[in-house]
């Protein structure tokens, strides 16, 4: 894989047959993914150039459909497809048709009739990425939906670990902690497929209305109820966000109750290997799920995330766009 | 001569079968609505050849939503006994959740008229336990029973208060009327759209657990015991559920309960697909529920077979999980499918299949066991359990042109359905016999 002059050049990745879309990452294989963090390198090198842009996708269109609202996921979806030349057409609909009750494929209907190649779909209920998969030709790439499946969001937490962990060897053996509320979330679903499929062990740490035990099932995955426990010999370590809501629906007593025994801390993290991360995936309740000044310490690669989710998403986008011819 | 003679029809080479076994191959005459017998040869209006089909008679469902008033983009009388009749059931009992609720004696007398027009399947109508459905106020039991209904039920909408769940029992109890239950805990059961288990943790859908349905069967029960009212508990899904049944029953609780052709043969595995197609009230539990099912109806424990036929427009079901509707279409494809995949298995005997599409529902309601005798009602249906064919939902009668068993190959499809002698359905040369 090389530069050349204001091109890129990438070999075309080896792919499974149903990796035309991302829609999870059960569908990915090792391989793919190593492939996808060799060419999000070659974008990251992009970004950090005066002209922070390729023609890698011109021609090609990118769809963004926003069933539910995320300005930063598709502010960083459209600076990934823009950086590689490519066109957008934004679709939001929460103001749209479907408050009108056209069903959701009459809908992907109507923006498939204007032809664009991608679609990036974020929705609040689990499946929507895939059901529209049945109804388009295009490639489909799933920015969240429910509390199914956020594999961007995991694929840019492994990179930032990748290549700001001091002395990366691999994920064979690394050990990730995320801590919060699991059930809810589709980042930790994400990562729980990610982080193993590469080798890395993870464990799962929140109080049991947030901690589904079914997880436990899962190959290479612990839970526990203790932070101090999570930490233990981490690499790395999660925080989830707490949705304020969760105090209704009798899932937690109380903010003060949830930040006294699952609030990430520089005093927990002591329990974790020496140079581990601090990682959350935003948007976060500083002083909540987290500890302010742990949030913003040394160890903290939060911005880092940010940065790294357009190099990740270039190189979906240019994989699945380029990759497959 | 001079009164005209009743239409006389024969159904030649009949393999006779019933609950009680079979009876043979032979000529079944058929007249004025009523079973005259068998061989008897002489003149005959109408002429049927069954040969190699089993001619049997046509089912009960105890529970099929046909949504008429109110939701006839969905299906109606006419659409909805059309797909019984194609399914071989005779009888239905249609549900009263439609807009407006069936909790006006003027609405049940309505139905039952429109649909003695029609000539298809018989109609028997369920009215609402609570008018509106809205939970608090008790229906006119006895004017909807006077107007026709035969049974009380907010099916689609569990009874959440125990004390109305009471005093409904006990004025259904003075009347004769059988009450049925949805029997889930909507406050354990939460936006659940699936079964809660290995499966919704892993797809991150909402789950439903087994026991809030558990929960809910015990309350019922337990007012049934209480007020000795006859309580039908309507689509059990759930190992749990049906042990809580076991038991109420073995303490005497005057309780039957149904089980539905889809969690007798799918199970939550079939969320992988993300298809709200699959999305149904109580949801499709795991694999060892759906075994405990089969070994419940096998023991004699379940009553009877109710479809919960429930039809939705495509465009409803082309939603998301979580904002499509509750309910799947089955009712024409109910027998193929259970004797396709449990009798010609060798999993139960043909017997145990029919029972519980005949005289067990026919015991839950008090009616008589419909049988092959002579001077019985002539409402008999023939299935060909030679010739297999795929599942075809574009061929359906029911408005809801699709099913989870799409392309499944099926034996047992019925071939003609009459309903007091009159045909209620035949399928043509070209549909799938």
């Amino acid at each position: 894989m090389t530069l050349v002059g204001t091109t890129v050049q990438v070999a075309a990745a080896p792919r499974g047959p149903r990796a035309r879309h991302l829609l999870d990452l059960r569908d990915w294989s090792a391989s793919e993914i190593h492939a996808l963090f060799d060419t999000t390198d070659v974008m990251a090198q992009v970004m950090e150039r005066t002209i922070k842009k390729v023609p890698a996708l011109q021609g090609f269109t990118v769809g963004t459909l926003f069933f539910e609202n995320s300005t930063r996921t598709r502010l960083s979806f459209e600076r990934a497809a823009r950086a590689q030349s490519a066109d957008v057409i934004s679709f939001a609909a929460g103001a749209s048709s479907l408050s009108k009750g056209e069903s959701l494929r009459d809908t992907l209907l109507t923006i498939d009739a204007m032809q664009a190649d991608l679609y990036v779909v974020r929705h609040a209920a689990a499946g929507a990425a895939h059901q529209l998969t049945n109804w388009t030709n295009a490639a489909v790439v799933n920015a969240g939906d429910g509390r199914r499946a956020h594999p961007t969001q995991a694929l840019l937490d492994a990179y930032t670990f990748k290549t700001r962990f001091e002395g990366f060897t691999g994920f064979e053996g690394a050990r990730l902690a995320i801590v919060g509320d699991v059930l809810h979330s589709r980042v930790a679903r994400s990562n729980v497929e990610l982080w193993t499929k590469l080798g890395a062990d993870v464990v799962l740490c929140g109080p049991r209305t947030l901690l589904p035990s079914e997880f436990a099932e899962h190959p290479n995955v612990t839970l526990t109820h203790r932070v101090e426990e999570a930490t233990e010999g981490a690499h790395a370590v999660m925080a989830l966000r707490l949705q304020r809501e969760r105090m209704h629906g009798a899932l937690l007593p109380s903010l003060a109750e949830y930040r006294s025994r699952y609030q990430v801390t520089r005093a927990s993290m002591r329990h974790a290997r020496p140079g581990a991360l601090v990682m959350h995936p935003g948007p976060m309740n500083r002083d909540v799920e987290i500890e302010g000044a742990l949030a913003d310490g040394p160890s903290s690669v939060i911005q880092a995330q940010v940065a790294n989710g357009v190099p990740v998403r270039m190189a979906v986008l240019y994989t699945l766009l380029v990759g497959k011819r | 001569m001079s009164t005209p003679r009743a239409a006389r029809t024969v159904i030649r080479r009949a393999h006779l079968v019933d609950a009680r076994g079979d009876h043979g191959v032979a000529d079944l005459y058929l007249v004025g609505g009523t079973i005259e017998g068998i061989g008897l040869g002489g003149a005959v209006d109408m002429e049927f050849d069954a040969a190699g089909a089993l001619v049997t008679p046509a089912f009960l469902d105890l529970h099929a939503h046909l949504r008429e008033p109110g939701g006839e983009m969905k299906e109606d009388l006419a659409s909805g006994l059309a797909a019984a009749a194609a399914g071989g059931y005779g009888t239905v009992v249609s549900m009263a959740n439609t807009d407006p609720v069936v909790d006006d004696p003027a609405i049940v007398a309505a139905l039952v008229a429109k649909a003695e027009r029609l000539g298809l399947a018989r109609l028997r109508p369920a009215a609402a336990l609570s008018v509106g459905l809205a939970g608090r106020q008790l229906a006119d039991y006895a004017a909807l029973q006077r107007a026709g209904a035969v049974m009380i039920t907010d099916d689609g909408i569990p009874v959440v208060d125990s004390h109305l769940m009471r005093r409904a029992c006990e004025y259904a109890a003075e009347l004769g009327l059988v009450v049925q239950t949805h029997s889930e805990d909507p406050s354990l059961r939460q936006e659940g759209v699936m079964h809660e288990g290995s499966v919704s943790q892993r797809l991150g859908l909402p789950g439903n657990p087994a026991e809030a349905e558990a929960i809910m069967i015990f309350r019922d029960c337990e007012i049934a015991r209480m007020t000795g009212a006859r309580v039908h508990i309507a689509h059990v899904s759930s190992e749990r559920g049906m042990r809580v049944i076991e038991w109420c029953k073995a303490q005497g609780a005057p309780v039957t309960c149904e089980v539905t052709p889809h969690h007798l043969t799918l199970d939550h595995g079939v969320w992988e697909r993300f298809d709200p197609i699959f999305k149904v009230a109580p949801p499709l539990r795991a694999p060892a529920d759906v075994a405990y099912l089969i070994d419940a109806v096998a023991r004699g424990v379940v009553d009877a077979i109710g479809t919960d036929h429930a039809p939705h427009t495509r465009a409803e079901k082309d939603a998301d999980v979580q904002s499509a509707p509750f309910g799947l279409p089955n009712i024409e494809v109910a027998f193929p499918l259970l004797y396709t995949r449990l009798v010609a298995t060798g999993t139960l005997p043909l017997a145990t299949l029919l029972e519980l599409l005949q005289g067990g529902p026919a015991r839950v309601m008090g009616w008589r066991e419909p049988t092959l005798e002579v001077g019985e009602p002539a409402d008999v249906t023939v299935l060909d359990v030679e010739r297999a064919a795929p599942v075809d939902a574009e061929r359906f009668a029911s408005k809801a042109r699709f099913s989870p068993w799409e392309g499944e190959v099926l034996r047992g499809w019925p071939t003609l359905t009459l309903v007091a002698g009159q045909v209620a359905f035949r399928r043509v040369a070209s549909s799938p016999t």
